[in-house]
């Protein structure tokens, strides 16, 4: 197995076309080491892209944010304003592993592993992230929810990798959260997660917001009908209860080691209302 | 000499302080050596293949494609080792068979759990020992298996070993059974204590293995010379007890091999086993180098021993006023592959806090398809206990009696006849009980979905063979040569506390070092509490004869008569009343002469510890339910122990607040998960959940001492006994929070929501 | 197969070492520097117990491969005193006995420090938040938790 270091985009990505499908982007290595040490992973080459620059910044951009796709966790936790206009985005990223695992993935590989129980991405669907993709062919982008197929398994072509993700602008008076349901206090993966990003007018009345659900089913789901539950509410207990129906009719989980079906339909709704509760707070303290 | 010391009271100036331990320095810098921290010139690095099978037969092993790889020097399996005979030896508290020991180590015709060792390798490095392994071809031929252990005990139930009779049932059953062993304890008459109870609790327990979880897995290093000699580092409980499976095993005798023990990870009884040592002695044999064996933490869950899942009954029956009239359990304990499961153990420990008439118990040790149970903390008590002590909280509510106060009621104390044999002496069950009733945690307020639970536990702990040596240095200090392991780091402290205390001299003067076996006579292994009471009491011993050596040496040397020589605060004194005065001596001085005036100064111990003074303890847990995710949050915890005497309480709470967190990982959230195929699915600290520092409150402890009249400082092992009530204290908090009973461990979030809404839909 | 030539800074001293591609930083450190502080607990990154920070970094050592540490600046228990001067977690950590084996008290270590250097006054939950990590078998986190406490109050003169 070779390992390359490439320092531009380019030369990342004619490494990738040149290995002829053997070849493994590493950035955080969190999830890549585990795979090789388990034999589950035996590429011929591994692309290290941590020392490209445009895939380790974060950037504020006409209003919104370009957050490189391997920037660390504890790099976009750090960021002080990120952090205050997409805290729901940082709380998936806080809940991925320890420090030291926080210390070194990064919001690229949580999406690309293409796990349905990862943190980060519920939390960036609901922000309405657009993965930026970069290949053989050019450049093109992708919403965020439109990248995992299934339980590893992404819609990316081969040579492709995901360089950046563009958050929009934030309207005033948004919020958003991510809660998930672990049986440890840290270091599980989630049993459930949910995702709430709303936006309130003037009069305190909630005029539009994406729900997402994670580890619920084959991979993380934008839910328009729990949305919708919101939207045209003040998001009173009438609504919530609505939100957290439809968040749990959403879903179409499995029974394995970390729950059952019936657990995760049951806490997607209890956690989508909790994460809804918090996003109308930061979105009522938001000028 | 004496081999055993009575209790003395006497004013302390050591013992019971909190001095720095003599290794605190090496662990805090990554200097202290730990098993796989051992190299020599030349090693091999070794592993092992294992079965991907719950049950098979072995019908062939290919190794020829694997020892022609380059850089594979020896490959070992079944061939490579003798067959073993029907001989039982006491590993710790647990007792094995060497038949089963060696077909443990090394599968023999059956491969009987996924991660049964069924071939070895030695090679120049791991990636080429991992492309060796891949090469050994074998032949199985699978059979069904079985796991749960009330499925196994059922006839018809798949059989691990066909000539297994259950023993303890008469007459000898015609056919095999996975029911290895059957076991009785008891006295008086159930039945009529029954009759006459007002009333009656009766349930049903299962809980899941757990295992030991010790953050260092097992690691050793071998080096076998032509001379038929071998050298063996390993990170052990007992190096001694090593040394003698390994021999019986590899037929050598036991002066041949010297085991140098490491620092120890952790073991809580896990480390009691062989697991790899015998495999690279075997390879070094056969390679003629050094080999290396360090096991993953997959292999540590798959390969090591966990403790028994099991299936527990108790009823209890009581009078109207709280008194108990008979109790009685059935403990149906998976001992994995091979028998010997602590079923014995848990029910010498299910009732022994009660002073009862009618007593039975009855225990079942079946073989299943998962890894052989090795030791873990109070081996079997705490799942005896978890069913025990909820029972009794369930008779104190339904009788409206407080949980402290009907325990009081029923409480064994010094002269309570137990029903498994001996009379207890002096104990402080009633005290730790006395103590948790007026601690601040008992009348705390509590909000909504929280409750409050108590739960006592009992252990008998033990003593046991145990060695020491301690020498005189030319200088004054003293070297105190141990051969018990310090596994938790405060016991090496603890011996040499009591050895200045007895010679009054500072601390600092004694260094504790634990031997290699060439070092001293066979000591027992570190289990069952024992080393504090046990090595403490040989400590003991030896500093007392060094004493009276030091008086001899002074009398000859001041020419004086021995009567006329006394030792007071490291110095050799004239007697009050002795009849003679001199200048007094002090340590430094006699040793600076003692080559010249006769030799060094030594004394030493070779006993077999008797009087172990059983512990007693009495938990408070407050717990706040989530009652839509079923999550349990422990709030405040409370520890209450009789230690008979803290050498050094730091130490001592901290083998409090340690085993209390084993314990409420136990009751949260550890399990083993198994497939249909019966393979292991969580073999790593991902899925097997031990509490993290976030899931834990401080943990409160209060230490009573209730002197064990068997010790000189009045010693009572207390490394076990706080792991016992955690589970049926936290069942009982949960029960007092939501008024919900939970009978299936762990309590995990998705079993305890189930149970609410089983409980709700009930109701509706 | 050929092997790979890094060279990096392990406690301030410059250092080279040969390693296969797939070896993580942890095996590196422990079998190629023979640096056997830093400790493997489960190889997967669920434990800490081989914590070390790469240029200020706190990461676990088998979550890295060896060949990542080219150029940078990695620090290991072995680094945390200075000579015989231990630093004030080392000290705490003997005086609270937050320590009982042993094994997992390097990576606990680098970890506290790691976290000192960033939030000098951490309340109780922050401490045990961010030593989440970091399991321990021995202690119930209770005397660590108190160590690294009274370690802060130190280190800032308080």
């Amino acid at each position: 197995m070779r390992y390359e270091a490439p320092k531009t985009l380019e030369q990342a990505i004619a490494l990738l076309a040149g290995a002829n499908g053997q070849a493994k982007v590493l950035a955080g290595g969190t999830d890549v080491l585990i795979q090789l040490r388990s034999n589950r992973a035996a590429p011929d080459l591994l692309v290290d892209i941590k020392a490209i620059p445009e895939m380790k910044s974060i950037v504020a951009d006409a209003g919104g944010y370009r957050v490189g796709a391997a920037v660390t966790c504890m790099e976009l936790i750090e960021n002080e304003t990120f952090a205050r206009a997409w805290p729901g985005v940082v709380d998936g990223v806080k809940y991925i592993g320890s420090v030291q695992v926080k210390g070194r993935a990064t919001m690229g590989g949580n999406l690309c592993n293409a796990s349905p129980a990862a943190d980060s991405v519920p939390a960036l669907i609901a922000a309405g992230a657009v993965a930026q993709i970069a290949g053989p062919q050019g450049r093109r982008e992708a919403p965020v929810e439109d990248v995992v197929l299934g339980p590893g398994r992404t819609s990316l072509a081969p040579g492709e990798l995901v360089v950046s993700f563009v958050l929009p602008r934030r309207a005033p008076h948004s919020g958003d959260a991510y809660l998930r349901f672990t049986p440890r206090t840290e270091m599980d993966i989630a049993v459930t997660g949910a995702a709430v990003n709303l936006t309130l007018d003037g009069k305190g009345v909630c005029s539009s917001a994406r729900v997402s659900l994670g580890a619920v089913a084959a991979r993380a789901l934008l839910v328009p009908a729990a949305a919708a539950a919101l939207v045209g509410t003040k998001v009173d207990e009438a609504a919530l209860a609505r939100l957290a129906a439809a968040a749990s009719a959403a879903c179409k989980p499995i029974d394995d080691k970390r729950g059952t079906k019936e657990y995760r339909i049951k806490v997607a709704g209890v956690l989508a209302r909790r994460a809804a509760k918090i996003a109308l707070e930061r979105a009522r303290g938001q000028g | 000499m004496p081999t055993t010391l009575k209790y003395q009271e006497k004013d302390l100036k050591l013992v019971g302080t909190r001095p720095p331990r003599p290794d605190g320095v090496d662990k805090v810098t990554g200097r202290a050596r730990f098993g796989a921290d051992y190299n020599l010139p030349g090693q091999l690095i070794g592993k092992v293949l294992r079965s991907p099978h719950a049950h098979a037969r072995i019908k062939s092993i290919d190794t020829a494609a694997a020892l022609a790889l380059p850089g594979v020097k020896a490959v070992v399996t079944r061939d490579d080792f003798a067959e073993m005979p029907d001989e039982m030896a006491a590993v710790g508290e647990l007792m094995i068979n060497f038949r089963d020991v060696t077909r443990n180590m090394m599968a023999r015709e059956k491969a009987l759990y996924d991660g049964h060792p069924v071939a070895a390798v030695a090679a120049v490095s791991e990636s080429v020992a991992r492309a060796a392994l891949a090469l050994i071809k074998v032949e199985f031929e699978v059979l069904p298996h079985v796991i749960d252990v009330v499925e196994a005990m059922q006839p018809g139930a798949p059989l691990l070993h066909e000539d297994q009779f259950t023993v303890g049932v008469k007459p000898k059953p015609e056919r095999p059974s996975n029911i290895a062993k059957r076991l009785e304890f008891g006295r008086g008459d159930v039945a009529a204590g029954f009759a006459q109870a007002e009333v009656i609790v009766e349930r049903e327990f299962n809980t899941k293995p757990v295992h030991q979880g010790y953050i260092e897995p097992q690691a050793c290093l071998a080096s076998y010379s032509a001379d038929g000699q071998a050298e063996l580092w390993t990170s052990t409980q007992g190096h001694f007890v090593f040394r003698a499976q390994c021999a019986k095993v590899l037929q050598m005798e036991v002066s041949k091999i010297r085991v140098t023990p490491t620092e120890i990870g952790g073991g809580f009884g896990g480390k009691n086993n062989i697991y790899n040592e015998a495999l690279a002695i075997a390879l070094s044999r056969k390679s003629n180098r050094p080999v290396k064996m360090v096991m993953t933490r997959e292999e540590v869950f798959r390969g090591t021993g966990p403790t028994p899942g099991a299936n527990v009954k108790v009823k209890l029956g009581c009078t109207r006023d709280g008194r108990i009239t008979a109790a009685q359990a059935e403990l149906n304990f998976q001992a994995g592959a091979f028998p010997g499961s602590p079923v014995n153990q848990a029910s010498m420990c299910a009732f022994t806090r009660y002073d009862l008439a009618n007593v039975q118990v009855v225990g079942n040790d079946v073989t299943v398809n998962r890894p052989k149970v090795a030791a873990y903390r109070a081996p079997g008590a705490p799942i005896a206990v978890f069913g025990v002590e909820s029972v009794v909280d369930e008779m104190a509510k339904k009788l409206g009696i407080d949980p402290i106060e009907f325990r009081l009621k029923n409480a064994a104390k010094e002269g309570t006849q137990t029903y498994y044999g001996p009379r207890l002496g002096p104990i402080g069950y009633i005290q730790t009980l006395e103590a948790a009733r007026a601690h601040a945690h008992y009348r705390a307020p509590l909000g909504p979905n929280q409750g409050r639970g108590v739960a006592t536990g009992f252990w008998f702990n033990i003593g046991n063979e145990t060695t020491c040596a301690l020498n005189l240095q030319e200088d004054g200090t003293l070297t105190l040569m141990l051969g018990t392991i310090d596994v938790a780091g405060g016991s090496r402290a603890a011996m040499a506390m009591m050895v200045a205390e007895e010679l009054g001299i500072e601390f600092e003067r004694v260094r504790p070092v634990v031997g290699d076996t060439a070092a001293l006579g066979f000591n027992f292994l570190t289990a069952g509490s024992r080393s504090t009471f046990a090595s403490g009491m040989a400590s003991v011993i030896a500093a007392r004869q060094v004493i009276e050596k030091l008086r001899a040496r002074v009398a000859k040397i001041r020419e004086v008569p021995l009567e006329a020589v006394a030792w007071k605060d490291g110095q050799a004194r004239p007697a009050e009343g002795g009849g003679a005065q001199f200048a007094p001596m002090t340590l430094a001085e006699i040793a600076k002469m003692a080559g010249k005036t006769g030799g060094t100064i030594a004394g030493h111990a070779e006993i077999n510890a008797q009087g172990a003074g059983p512990g007693f303890g009495t938990h408070i847990v407050d717990v706040e339910v989530d009652r839509e995710t079923g999550w349990i949050r422990i709030l405040r915890y409370t520890v209450v122990q009789d230690v008979g005497k803290a050498i050094h309480p730091a130490y001592v709470e901290g083998q409090l607040q340690g085993g209390a967190a084993q314990g409420i990982g136990w009751a949260l959230n550890e399990e083993y998960f198994y497939g249909d195929d019966g393979v292991l699915q969580n073999p790593g600290f991902l899925d097997y959940r031990m509490p993290v520092a976030s899931d834990l409150p401080y943990i409160d402890t209060v230490i009573v001492e209730v002197p064990n009249p068997n010790h000189p400082y009045g010693v009572r092992g207390c490394g076990e006994v706080p792991i016992i009530a955690p589970m049926a204290a936290i069942a009982n908090a949960v029960e007092n929070a939501i008024g919900l009973r939970l009978f299936a461990q762990p309590f995990s979030p998705p079993r305890v929501l189930k149970a609410i809404e089983d409980a709700a839909a009930a109701r509706d | 197969m050929s092997r790979n030539h890094v060279s990096t800074t392990v406690n301030g001293d410059r250092v080279e070492f040969l390693c296969e591609t797939g070896q993580t930083l942890l095996e590196a450190l422990r079998d190629e520097l023979r640096l056997t502080g830093t400790k493997e607990g489960c190889g997967t990154g669920d434990c800490g117990a081989c914590s070390v920070t790469v240029d200020g970094r706190l990461v676990c050592a088998c979550l890295m491969l060896a060949v990542e540490a080219e150029g940078k600046a990695i620090q290991t228990i072995e680094g945390m005193a200075a000579g015989e001067a231990l630093h004030p977690l080392q000290k705490k950590f003997i005086e609270h006995a937050a320590l009982q084996c042993g094994i997992c008290t390097p990576g606990i270590l680098i970890a506290a420090r790691a976290l000192l250097e960033r939030n000098p006054d951490p309340s109780e939950s922050e401490v045990r938040y961010w030593l989440a990590g970091n399991l321990c078998r021995c202690t119930g986190y209770h005397k660590i938790v108190d160590a690294v406490l009274d370690a802060a109050r130190e280190m800032r003169g308080a």
